[in-house]
């Protein structure tokens, strides 16, 4: 009998310690691992841990978001109730709606009603809120803030300035003694980051988002050409030819370890890089990324992750109050301050801490509000396949094995067939 | 389960009429072998059937419940796409140009390793450690040394003046798949080196003694007595790498990914059949793959079969 009271009462202690009268359980949260991510988030979850009484496990996941979500399909596919809570990419959630719950049952309205419309309008599908934002992205410009003063150069505001400026001092470098030294590093192995470059220099010329908002096929234009030509001019001279097999982290690698003047990447790479262990801690600047041309445009893709509730999960409203906690404000501010991950709440891009912290927060802030976004919400189900085509097409020209306007014709081609003419 | 449908087999054949005892034994027999032919079925029939079957159909893996017979659209839609020729002449370069590398790689080892010399033992395991690595692990690590700013095959080939500009090993076109055999021949050999030396071990001793006495040059006794003995060994040791080199699929997607200068069928089908969710294509694709494998050890079989009988 005593062991039976031992157990009720160890019960009650539980009991009354979870919040919302909810029982104590153990939730399983996904977490990328690009930089600090997966650091950031262990606090952050392991705090939640700790004022609730629940417990967390983590499940680490890889770092190619293409890879990561055929993880994730397959998992919800075989509805598993392994992982409760999902990271899922700004471009998500039109595919994977179907297997999460809506979080507006478990988050108040005015607590949604604090993040960007446009990231809250992005996740909710059929009037369901799939996700809740977490942190957003935008593809800044970081630069070498020493070497361009050493040159007496301004950061560039037209991708014609940043191929200059990138080949003198590339070619000033080199001729002082550091032969490693390259222009440009960005992200060109054929997967989604490569979408987002490509989608960014296509932009910035003007040259639209490969689909328009009504599904019609746009990417067939001389602008985009322009771009992608230009783009494929950098690949050995600016840039070296090994971009064309990397992702985030082998860019950030190269810059990081001060041998690139230029490099495109998104915010978390500033807290990496201004890092004490970091050979250019505090010689980076940031900027927006360029314009096409005169009559071009700044620009920037639209990134960033949510989390969302798998609706195969044993505990939903108990990993539904685990995302309410990691996208509050409180949390965004700490991964803003010390991973420099964008918050999605408005009200922090004024916060004082913050934008000691990571000062282009404040200068960038127009770039972030109009990021580019992917055409997912009119490809739907088929954004996966279409953005395989169109990174392939890039990855195509700026290998030098086919020539931008015969390529984009045929994509246009391909994803007419994709789209059954434009229909989706 | 082999021995035991050979005992009854061979007891079908000497008597035709069954004495009580033999059928007695040969349903023990069948019995012992139920367990592992229901395992067979559960655990590649099923699958198997199930793959082709989805072949049929337009199952997408967001919901498989909700698919629909689609007789052979999939297959010809597969035929006549070039991604799916690029993929299958990216294997089949892939696939020639690694065995052929490997046998006389691992052939050389073979004989050197047959030889009689102290720590022979030590040597011969000391070898297998590639093969010993995962797949996985060491294209990672391959993936770095070929990196073209801060990798190690550079830096020698650089030191030693044989390139002047580093070399984008995983990402350049015309080096992608060079690199992938290069890892796969590095990885690969010493399987290919065990087998063989199993191979020549058993060789009868009398032929080299009697060469021995005769004085033919050691050449000569491998191009005639060596070769002829050891080719089943070999042949046996190049189909086994030939169906495995086909259905490559770890070594290329670690290091370059989806890329479709490195693609082969089994990367192909893993894009369609999860990165797209197109279940029934992609199965498709996955089916054609195997019957191009089953093809080619039908070939393989009938043409050994015909040596023999010469």
């Amino acid at each position: 009998m005593g062991v039976v009271w031992k157990g009720m009462a160890a019960l009650a202690v539980t009991v009354a310690a979870s919040i919302g009268g909810a029982q104590a359980a153990t939730i399983s949260i996904s977490c990328g691992a690009v930089g600090q991510e997966l650091q950031l988030c262990t606090d952050g979850a392991n705090a939640w841990a700790k004022a609730t009484g629940n417990e967390i496990k983590i499940v680490s996941t890889p770092n190619s978001a293409t890879e990561r979500l055929a993880l994730y399909q397959q998992i919800l596919a075989a509805g598993s109730a392994d992982i409760d809570v999902y990271q899922i990419d700004v471009i998500w959630p039109g595919t994977l709606a179907n297997h999460m719950i809506d979080l507006s049952e478990y988050i108040d309205e005015e607590t949604v009603g604090q993040h960007f419309k446009a990231i809250i309008d992005n996740n909710t599908v059929d009037d369901k809120l799939v996700a809740m934002p977490w942190y957003t992205d935008g593809g800044v410009l970081y630069y070498r803030k020493d070497l361009l003063e050493k040159y007496n150069k301004q950061p560039p505001t037209t991708w014609q300035e940043l191929t200059d400026t990138a080949k003198e001092i590339q070619d000033g470098e080199r001729a002082a003694g550091n032969d490693k030294m390259w222009g440009f590093v960005f992200q060109a192995k054929a997967y989604e980051g490569l979408t987002c470059d490509a989608l960014e220099w296509v932009d910035s010329f003007g040259g639209g988002t490969i689909v328009d908002a009504d599904g019609k096929i746009t990417i067939n234009n001389e602008k985009a050409a322009a771009a992608l030509t230009m783009a494929r001019g950098w690949i050995g001279t600016i840039a070296p030819e090994g971009v064309l097999n990397y992702t985030e982290e082998e860019s950030r690698g190269v810059f990081q370890s001060g041998n690139a003047v230029f490099m495109r990447n998104w915010p978390y790479a500033w807290a990496l890089g201004n890092a004490p262990d970091s050979t250019i801690s505090g010689k980076i600047g940031v900027s927006a990324l360029p314009k096409g041309g005169a009559d071009g445009k700044p620009t920037g893709v639209l990134g960033g992750w949510q989390l969302a509730v798998s609706s195969y999960s044993e505990n939903p409203e108990i990993a539904a109050d685990l995302v309410k906690y990691l996208t509050s404000a409180e949390e965004q501010k700490r991964r803003a301050i010390q991973g420099s991950y964008n918050p999605t709440i408005e009200a922090l891009y004024k916060d004082q801490e913050v934008l000691t912290a990571v000062p282009f927060f404040g200068s960038l802030y127009e770039t972030f509000v109009n990021a580019v976004a992917r055409p997912s919400k009119v490809t739907a189900t088929k954004y996966n396949q279409a953005s395989s085509e169109f990174f392939n097409a890039a990855h195509d020209v700026l290998s030098g094995k086919a020539e931008a306007p015969a390529r984009l014709a045929e994509l246009e081609s391909k994803l007419d067939r994709l789209s059954r003419g434009g229909r989706w | 389960m082999s021995t035991a449908t050979v005992a009854v087999a061979a007891q079908l054949q000497e008597k035709p009429v069954k004495s009580r005892l033999t059928r007695q034994r040969i349903r023990y027999a069948w019995l012992f072998v139920t367990p592992m032919l229901v395992v067979l079925a559960l655990v590649a029939g099923w699958p198997l059937f199930r793959t082709i079957w989805f072949s049929f159909t337009d199952a997408n893996l967001s919901d498989l419940q909700v698919a629909e017979f689609v007789g052979f659209d999939n297959y010809v839609y597969l035929l006549s796409d070039p991604e799916w020729w690029n993929a299958v002449w990216n294997t089949v370069k892939f696939a020639a140009i690694s065995v052929t590398l490997e046998t006389i790689l691992g052939l050389g080892i073979a004989l050197a390793l047959d030889a009689h010399f102290r720590g022979r033992g030590l040597l011969r395991a000391a070898v297998l450690i590639p093969w010993a690595i995962p797949t996985v692990v060491s294209a990672q690590m391959w993936g770095w040394m070929f990196h073209d700013v801060f990798g190690v095959i550079n830096h020698m080939l650089m030191a030693l003046h044989l390139i002047s500009k580093p070399i984008a090993w995983t990402a350049s076109p015309d080096t992608a798949l060079v690199a992938v055999i290069i890892v796969d021949v590095w990885k690969t050999t010493p399987f290919m080196a065990l087998l063989l030396l199993a191979g020549l071990q058993m060789l009868p001793g009398e032929c080299y003694e009697s060469a021995k006495v005769d004085g033919i040059h050691p050449f000569k006794v491998f191009w005639k007595i060596t070769l002829p003995l050891l080719k089943p060994a070999l042949m046996v040791a190049v189909i086994f790498r030939v169906l495995d080199a086909m259905r490559i699929f770890d070594l290329i997607y670690v290091m370059s990914g989806n890329n479709k200068d490195t693609m082969s069928m089994s990367v192909y089908s893993r894009q369609q059949l999860v990165d797209f969710q197109d279940v029934g294509y992609g199965s498709a694709a996955a089916t054609l793959l195997f019957l191009i494998i089953a093809a080619f050890t039908v070939v393989y079989l009938t043409l050994s079969r015909v040596g023999r009988e010469d």
